[in-house]
């Protein structure tokens, strides 16, 4: 910072000045969070709100008036197949991406959290997966997850597994797109994990060395319970996210109509019925916004059954 | 594990499109590249030039932009006291939980109504700011610049924007340069509105071009990995140069969210 020593306070005139500068503190705070008030309230609350509004209409793109109907987008998406269908998807790969991917990433963060080697290095590699893009990811392990040409299958083969036809059926393409996920999001939870992992005080590990335990029990006893607030922070980070995929599941089904998530819809998300009914092929913003509040929620829902386990897993142990 | 995916997309980029067909799959680079570099920017479908481009400008923008409004913000909220400054900065914090897919159907008929469908300010303008930037720079400010240094530029007849230049804006620099890589990066890397907003294959970002590659009916498979390779490129490059910063601020982050 600048002091000017040189300037002469004394011979400036005060009673504007100091208005003026009334004026600017107590004005100026708004003035620097106006632009993220103004730009969020335009494309940001405005949207969230009207979403609510058009999920109450028959709003379609082509027709000319957008009758109100009440909750009967809702009604109607309760009675549907198809978003049942996504609900299932969207919450079948959320539940085998985000467990192991927590769990290896809390085994991985306490192996880097020894005292190795390279650290940066090791650092940077767990974490290079999550600076791909997603649509690069879903592109590069589509083709890992191929059937004829697949490095994966042909993995398998090598200890006598047959070929499997990932995107022809439900279990295959869920698992082939949460390895995507997983691969991508493990490594950062990690970080996040060892930054917490590195605030726990050393004291703790030496005085239950002290007491005999090895460090498998002070790993669940100390470094866990420790983490639980870190614990809860990713999940509800990795609920977001989970329940919200789009690109890989879109990418990884190509052909005809990839948003139906492959021929009878075995990995279509709920996002991706959003897109399908809101946008091309049918256009139907009503039921596209009805579909969005429900998927939002879901990860309410989701999020807080997440909590509470965690809470009374904690109590328990 | 974490890196052979990309080794291997590198691997694959580098050779000729037999290579996905050969058994045992070849693990070490070519001499293809030339040519399928020459392919992907050829490649009258995927507009892989403008798709780069655009992905530039967006990014660039979008990074700069949040930066300095995350700043303005952050330092207000860390630093001055103003009515009402608790309850704001809980919207903010509010604002990072909301998925993009609920505001996806009324944003596209808002740029509908403005006219920017297709145009690359639909991607830009609703970016400008986020609230995680917020949280993160009033986070940073709060503790990296101390009460005393702002009240002795005030003693010395500075106003709180000449404050905000020249004694918190140096101050910020360390997580503002953090804030801007996360910044470009997820912008770099962003699908779902694109996908949504910018229906003209002619002008599309990066990301955008990959999936016109990836979706033919004859696919080149090398010329799409020498695509993902080539978008994937400058971010790896950006990463390589500033991991150190970039894996800091996230583990920062953490510890105090």
């Amino acid at each position: 910072m600048r002091t000017e020593p040189g300037t002469p306070v004394t011979h400036r005139r005060p009673a504007p000045r100091h208005r003026l500068s009334r004026l600017d503190i107590k004005l100026s705070p708004y003035l620097y969070i106006a632009p993220f008030f103004v730009l969020f309230g335009v494309f940001g609350a405005y949207p969230l709100g009207y979403t609510l509004w058009v999920s109450l209409h028959d709003w379609d793109l082509l027709a000319e008036d957008h009758p109100f109907v009440g909750l009967a987008n809702y009604s109607e998406l309760l009675g549907d197949a198809d978003f049942w269908n996504a609900v299932v998807n969207t919450l079948g790969i959320f539940v085998i991406s985000t467990v192991p991917q927590l769990l290896l990433a809390l085994w991985l963060a306490n192996m880097l959290n020894r005292q190795l080697r390279a650290r940066t290095l090791f650092r940077m590699g767990v974490l290079i997966p999550n600076i791909t893009s997603t649509a690069a990811v879903a592109i590069v392990f589509g083709q890992l997850f191929s059937r004829e040409f697949g490095l994966i299958n042909w993995a398998l083969d090598l200890v006598g597994i047959d070929a499997i036809d990932w995107r022809a059926s439900r279990l295959g393409s869920w698992v082939a797109i949460s390895t995507m996920v997983d691969w991508r999001w493990t490594g950062y939870n990690a970080l996040i994990f060892l930054a917490a992992m590195q605030a726990i005080p050393r004291d703790l590990y030496e005085s239950a060395a002290i007491d005999g335990a090895r460090p498998a029990r002070q790993f669940w006893s100390i470094t866990v319970p420790m983490l639980r607030p870190t614990i809860i922070f990713c999940v509800i980070i990795s609920t977001i996210g989970g329940l919200q995929l789009f690109t890989e599941p879109l990418l990884f089904n190509s052909g005809t109509n990839p948003i139906r998530g492959g021929p009878t819809r075995e990995s279509q998300t709920m996002t991706m019925y959003m897109f399908e009914n809101a946008f091309a092929p049918n256009f139907n913003f009503g039921y596209g916004a009805a579909i969005a509040w429900m998927l939002f929620a879901l990860i309410a829902i989701v999020a807080v059954v997440n909590v509470l386990i965690i809470r009374r897993g904690g109590r328990s142990t | 594990m974490s890196v052979f995916p990309i080794y291997w997309m590198f691997v694959v980029a580098t050779r000729s499109s037999d290579a996905m067909g050969e058994v045992p799959p070849p693990v070490t680079p070519g001499g293809n590249l030339p040519g399928n570099v020459d392919n992907l920017f050829g490649n009258a479908d995927a507009h892989f030039v403008t798709g780069l481009l655009n992905s530039a400008i967006v990014a660039g923008c979008v990074t700069v932009s949040v930066v300095l409004f995350s700043s303005l913000a952050g330092f207000a909220f860390a630093k001055l006291r103003f009515r009402g400054s608790n309850a704001l900065l809980l919207v903010i914090i509010a604002t990072m939980m909301v998925p993009t897919q609920l505001g996806i159907i009324p944003l596209y008929m808002l740029m509908t109504d403005l006219g920017w469908n297709d145009r690359l300010q639909a991607v830009i303008v609703p970016a400008l700011v986020t609230g995680f930037g917020v949280f993160m720079m009033r986070q940073y400010a709060a503790q990296a610049i101390s009460d005393e240094l702002i009240e002795a530029a005030r003693v010395d007849g500075c106003g709180t924007f000449r404050v905000f230049r020249s004694v918190v804006l140096p101050a910020l620099r360390p997580a503002a340069a953090v804030l801007g890589l996360l910044t470009f990066m997820t912008t770099w890397n962003d699908f779902l509105w694109p996908y949504a907003v910018l229906n003209d294959p002619e002008n599309p970002t990066v990301q955008l071009s990959l999936r016109a590659l990836s979706n033919g009916y004859y696919q080149d498979m090398s010329q799409v990995f020498t695509g993902t390779a080539v978008a994937t490129l400058p971010l790896l490059v950006v990463f390589i140069v500033f991991g150190r910063q970039i894996i800091g601020g996230i583990m920062e982050g953490a510890v105090k969210a």
